[in-house]
């Protein structure tokens, strides 16, 4: 964890209502995909959470949707604008639980940190593949990246406008895995619990005080203990999430 | 070289800043950003007899310039806390530590006080009869003169190695009254404010954003009502007043301490920037120069 300033290199519309953001800055706090850095925004009190979706030494990207008036704010920052960081924040996910053929599947907003981790599955040898749900064709964002990587990418829209109609567990059934990997809407997560057939981790959001563990804020009940999902997640095993 | 020490029933401080209740863990989670030995003191999250999971999130919400928050006590119980939490505290910090007791009967409070006088790693108790998120607890003690008399009256016949500090609701219709009540039953300081009752609602879902439906209203928004009520309670009693609420630089500091504060707590600053407490420490010796200070010893209550 540390606090940093960052510049923004870039900030463009991505899709529809989603926006990348790439920042430079020291990104040595980072240890693991998965991960989620803490935005100061001038005028607002609480600092805006958003994962980690891909990074470099000095460089980093994010990519968020305007759901408020923070990330409406975000939307019309311009390059060379400076943001004050937490960065390195949360666990992350676990690589070495992956096995040999995991599978990713992120919904809507909570894409961008299967990004990161399925370049570097990739990179310790894995053969990754990844469902992306969306809710229509206008929102969809990061498939060509995913497409780019190498590796097999199905898309599920909720109107049938793009790839399977219908929600990302209805492109489970047919797929091959060793483990599970998954972020997106918490009731998009709860069905991938009950249809996955293999271990697994989930990614969960929570309105944050702090995001680094101080405030108990985010706190949720596991099957072994009470935890933060601000420091002792985002991503929780799929063995202690209790519904 | 000016002189940012102060003294609270005896006990020495280096400077007037303490992280407040609630806002720094156990404290030792901060030793990750920076040598925690810098503060004035450490105030540790609200303890109850028995451990407490808290509300259902969200507990936390936004408003203009403040954070409402519906945490609820999370904590592990009084005995792991002393045991387990305060050691690894004390394995890394040498300054004084406060207690901050929360309860739901006046027998809890004189339970978790008792073992916390017991306790060779607490310095100072503070009683916290404000907190506005657990229901049939906390806040209702604190917002009569007579039932924040009894709970003091109560723990001070117990206590006998530490000063008690009484932390005070400002939801209270008359705060001096019962700060004034406090100091009658024995209180050895008070400590004010916790936060305000408070809400917010999600338009787009048109319900509550806090599962608790209520929350506690703190930081800078609260700064000068905090400051006021401080005033007011520095002209009722004689005793020592730790000010809180909404200080986020070292000019609110002393403008703090020119009210009334011997020492204040920083709350949700920490929250927003994990040094906020450092800086403030580090800001007051230039600030203090550029109002021509000397001593903050000299300065409590100085506004009057
Ligand atoms: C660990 C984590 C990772 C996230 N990663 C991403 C991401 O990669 N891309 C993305 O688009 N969004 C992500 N989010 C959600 C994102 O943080 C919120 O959409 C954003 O904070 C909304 O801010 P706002 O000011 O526009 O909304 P407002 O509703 O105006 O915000 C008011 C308050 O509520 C909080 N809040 C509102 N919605 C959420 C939410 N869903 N989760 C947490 N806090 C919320 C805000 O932070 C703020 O404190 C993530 C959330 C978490 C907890
Ligand atoms: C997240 C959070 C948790 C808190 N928990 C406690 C607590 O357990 N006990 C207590 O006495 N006060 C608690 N408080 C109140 C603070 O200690 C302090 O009195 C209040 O926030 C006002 O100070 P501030 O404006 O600097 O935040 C809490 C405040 C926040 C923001
Ligand atoms: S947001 Fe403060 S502990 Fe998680």
């Amino acid at each position: 964890m540390k606090k940093e300033l960052f510049e923004i290199i870039s900030n463009d519309i991505a899709a529809e209502n989603i926006f990348k953001m790439e920042l430079s800055g020291d990104t040595s706090a980072i240890t693991a995909p998965g991960q989620f850095i803490n935005i100061e925004l001038q005028g607002y009190f609480l600092r805006r959470p958003f994962s980690v979706c891909d990074w470099e030494d000095y460089k980093l990207t994010i990519y968020y949707k305007v759901v408020g008036k923070g990330t409406a704010e975000m939307s019309c920052m311009k390059p060379c604008e400076s943001l004050d960081v937490l960065i390195g924040l949360g666990n992350g996910y676990n690589l070495a639980a992956s096995g040999d053929r995991p599978l990713l599947i992120g919904g809507g907003a909570g894409i961008p940190p299967l990004f990161g981790l399925a370049k570097r599955l990739i990179e310790e040898r894995k053969q990754p593949e990844v469902i992306l749900g969306f809710n229509t064709y206008m929102e969809m964002f990061l498939v060509e990246e995913f497409q780019n990587l190498g590796i097999k990418t199905t898309i599920t829209t909720a109107d049938g406008s793009h790839g399977t109609k219908g929600f990302v567990t209805d492109a489970m059934a047919d797929k091959n895995y060793s483990y599970i990997y998954t972020c997106g809407p918490e009731a998009m997560l709860k069905a991938v619990y009950e249809k996955s057939i293999s271990s697994g981790e989930f990614s969960f959001e929570e309105r944050m005080g702090c995001g680094f563990g101080a405030c108990m804020g985010c706190t949720c009940r596991t099957k072994y203990g009470n935890k933060r999902i601000c420091k002792d997640g985002p991503v929780l095993r799929k063995e202690e999430i209790i519904w | 070289m000016v002189d940012t020490s102060v003294e609270l029933n005896g006990i020495k401080f280096q400077n007037p800043v303490i992280p407040a209740s609630g806002t720094f863990g156990y404290g030792y989670e901060f030793a990750h950003w920076y040598d925690i030995n810098c503060l004035g003191a450490i105030c540790i999250k609200g303890t109850t007899k028995e451990p407490r999971f808290g509300n259902d999130c969200p507990r936390i919400a936004e408003g203009p310039s403040g954070i409402l928050n519906a945490v609820g006590l999370e904590n592990p119980g009084i005995h792991k806390v002393l045991d387990e939490e305060l050691p690894k505290l004390r394995h890394i910090y040498h300054q004084p530590i406060i207690a901050n007791i929360s309860g739901f009967s006046k027998d809890e409070y004189v339970y978790c006080c008792a073992k916390a006088d017991e306790s060779p790693l607490v310095d100072i108790i503070e009683v916290n009869i404000s907190c506005p998120n657990v229901h049939n607890g906390g806040m209702s003690f604190g917002t009569s003169p007579e039932s924040a008399g009894e709970i003091t009256k109560a723990v001070k016949t117990i206590v006998h190695n530490k000063p008690v500090y009484i932390k005070l609701s400002p939801n209270a219709m008359d705060i001096a009254a019962i700060a004034k009540s406090c100091e009658e039953a024995g209180a050895d300081g008070i400590s004010l404010i916790n936060t305000f009752l408070a809400m917010r609602i999600d338009i787009k879902k048109k319900k509550p954003i806090l599962a608790n439906v209520t929350g506690g209203l703190s930081g800078p928004a609260v700064f000068p009502i905090a400051l006021r009520m401080v005033w007011q309670v520095y002209e009722a009693v004689r005793i020592p007043i730790i000010g809180i609420g909404g200080i986020s630089t070292a000019d609110d500091v002393i403008e703090m301490m020119l009210a009334g504060a011997t020492a204040v707590q920083v709350g949700a600053a920490n929250l927003k920037n994990p040094y906020a407490c450092k800086k403030i420490i580090e800001d007051l010796p230039s600030a203090m120069e550029r109002y021509g200070i000397k001593s903050l010893k000299s300065i409590i209550g100085g506004g009057h």
